[in-house]
């Protein structure tokens, strides 16, 4: 592969592998049985774009990834792109990627919750997936191994089958290097958020592990997914362990260290997180539910929140491709809309030009239950509030008045 | 001088930009105008254009390993990154925009180099940051 006998853009994967291998400390590698791509064209930019377009020139058995490869969200919902102000560019420029991945053999799923949809990794599986939210899951939740594969080194894992043995892919990596002792455990999905993030700035940096005990039952997949999620997001960790929960630590002593330091978590320190977003916000602009895309459970709670209302502001709810037909047939997207929401599929808010998309809809103050999209859209120019999903459809039905 | 664990890129020089904060591209980045954006970080405001970002840990999401590549196109760029912790995002970023990283130290990196101060980051055979002036 070195050499180019499979082509050059083999070529071009293996030795960024070996790169960033090299820097990590990877000894050789670790075949992967499915990879996923995050290539939002933000991200990728008109460069990235082309850089790839360049590879589609050559013949299939040289450009097809090697494994089952799928898709994070793009950067719009095509059917709504108008509705959000999206201009003619970032169209454009969607679906030139979004040639250039189906010429490359990527199944474009388009979506951050594959855990829930489309298959979810067993315990033990190598693979290598490239959204935090669907790594921290996949590791913590599945039992799977995978590192934060960025979608340069995603496309190298599904060209060449195998991706650099260093960090979660080895045991030594997995055990707790932080033991937080919980002594609230959240209901609503906006305080399972503010715990992962919480969470997320003790543990500082992507080699920390947590493990968490005293949550006093079993989350459920939506609740371990707004946690893990804002986890990643809040501290680049990738691994968590919910002691009596997760699957590698039935007991503390599964997965301790002997390093391991301890921190306390109540609910005075996650009121406090949800409150430092709040302050001095009466009124917001827009309503957005996406980070991580909404499960068809989430879209029911959405659905049920908003009958025999209407939204006067702006309220957007993003799911999956695999999730909307399922919202539509069962009438929960009709039920939304018909209260003023917008249902964008495929897509996800802070991936699909968020700063653009703030200036054409003169948006700036932005109510959500997603811990993580708080983290991200302040470098965008928003002000992120974060609450419950009940009480953002209060607030998008109050013209935006944050109430009592 | 201070000597990283890892290295990649080659030898530049500039003036030090130092936080005891963390960094992603896609959270702390007006990618457009070249400035730190997010406004709760310690560098909110400044300009990175060509300057060598010294600080503290890798973090955020994965979308940086595209967008160091895309800034690198548009000249939008720092100098160089180094950093206490790395996480595999910015390695992926950085080599494939080939882009100047070290990372790793026995000392907390942001504390020992003064902000402002001229520096030489070298990733050779012993990766590793001088304080020129």
């Amino acid at each position: 592969m070195r050499a180019g006998a499979f082509g050059p853009l083999r070529q071009w994967a293996i030795e960024h592998q070996i790169k960033v291998g090299s820097y990590l400390g990877a000894a050789d590698f670790v075949p992967v049985s499915q990879a996923h791509i995050m290539a939002d064209t933000e991200s990728l930019g008109e460069a990235g774009v082309a850089w790839l377009e360049g590879w589609t020139r050559l013949p299939p058995d040289q450009r097809r990834v090697r494994i089952p490869t799928i898709s994070d969200p793009r950067g719009t919902d095509f059917a709504a792109a108008a509705r959000l102000k999206q201009q003619p560019w970032m169209l454009e420029r969607e679906q030139r990627a979004i040639a250039v991945f189906e010429a490359l053999g990527v199944l474009m799923t388009d979506t951050c919750i594959n855990y829930q949809t489309i298959m979810p990794p067993v315990r033990g599986e190598h693979v290598a997936y490239g959204d935090t939210g669907v790594v921290i899951y996949s590791n913590s939740v599945c039992g799977a191994r995978s590192n934060f594969e960025g979608g340069p080194s995603a496309l190298g894992a599904g060209l060449t089958g195998r991706t650099p043995r260093y960090g979660f892919h080895l045991d030594a990596h997995r055990r707790a290097t932080l033991l937080v002792r919980v002594g609230f455990s959240p209901r609503e999905l906006d305080e399972w958020g503010a715990l992962g993030g919480i969470v997320g700035r003790l543990a500082g940096d992507y080699w920390q592990v947590p493990a968490v005990v005293g949550v006093d039952r079993v989350p459920t997949s939506d609740e371990m997914k707004h946690f893990g999620a804002a986890l990643a997001s809040y501290g680049s960790v990738a691994l968590f362990h919910m002691v009596g929960i997760t699957p590698e630590a039935q007991r503390l002593e599964d997965v301790a260290s002997p390093t391991m330091h301890t921190r306390d978590v109540g609910e005075a320190d996650i009121r406090a997180f949800q409150q430092s977003y709040t302050r001095d916000i009466g009124a917001v602009d827009v309503v957005v539910f996406s980070a991580p895309q909404l499960s068809l459970i989430e879209m029911r709670q959405l659905a049920d929140l908003l009958d025999g209302r209407h939204a006067t502001i702006p309220l957007l709810a993003v799911t999956s491709p695999q999730v909307k037909p399922d919202a539509d047939r069962l009438g929960l997207t009709a039920r939304i809309e018909a209260a003023g929401g917008t249902v964008l599929a495929g897509m996800c808010f802070y991936q699909s030009y968020a700063r653009e998309v703030r200036e054409a809809n003169g948006w700036q103050r932005l109510a959500t239950n997603s811990a993580k999209l708080t983290n991200i859209l302040g470098g965008y120019g928003y002000r992120p509030v974060l609450m419950s999903m009940a009480v953002c459809v209060e607030t998008a039905c109050a013209g935006g008045r944050i109430g009592p | 001088m201070h000597y990283a664990r890892a290295g990649m890129g080659r030898l530049v020089r500039g003036q030090a930009l130092v936080a005891k904060d963390g960094f992603s591209a896609r959270y702390d980045l007006d990618r457009v105008r070249g400035v730190f954006s997010r406004p709760e970080h310690k560098l909110a405001g400044q300009s990175f254009l060509g300057r060598v970002l010294v600080l503290d840990a890798a973090k955020g999401g994965v979308a940086t390993a595209w967008m160091l590549h895309e800034m690198t196109a548009r000249g939008i760029m720092p100098a160089a990154l180094v950093l206490n912790a790395v996480n595999p995002i910015m390695v992926q970023g950085a080599a494939l925009a080939d882009f100047t990283m070290i990372s790793g130290f026995d000392l907390d990196i942001t504390a020992a180099i003064p902000d402002g101060a001229l520096v030489e980051v070298d990733p050779g055979e012993r990766p590793c940051i001088r304080v020129l002036a």
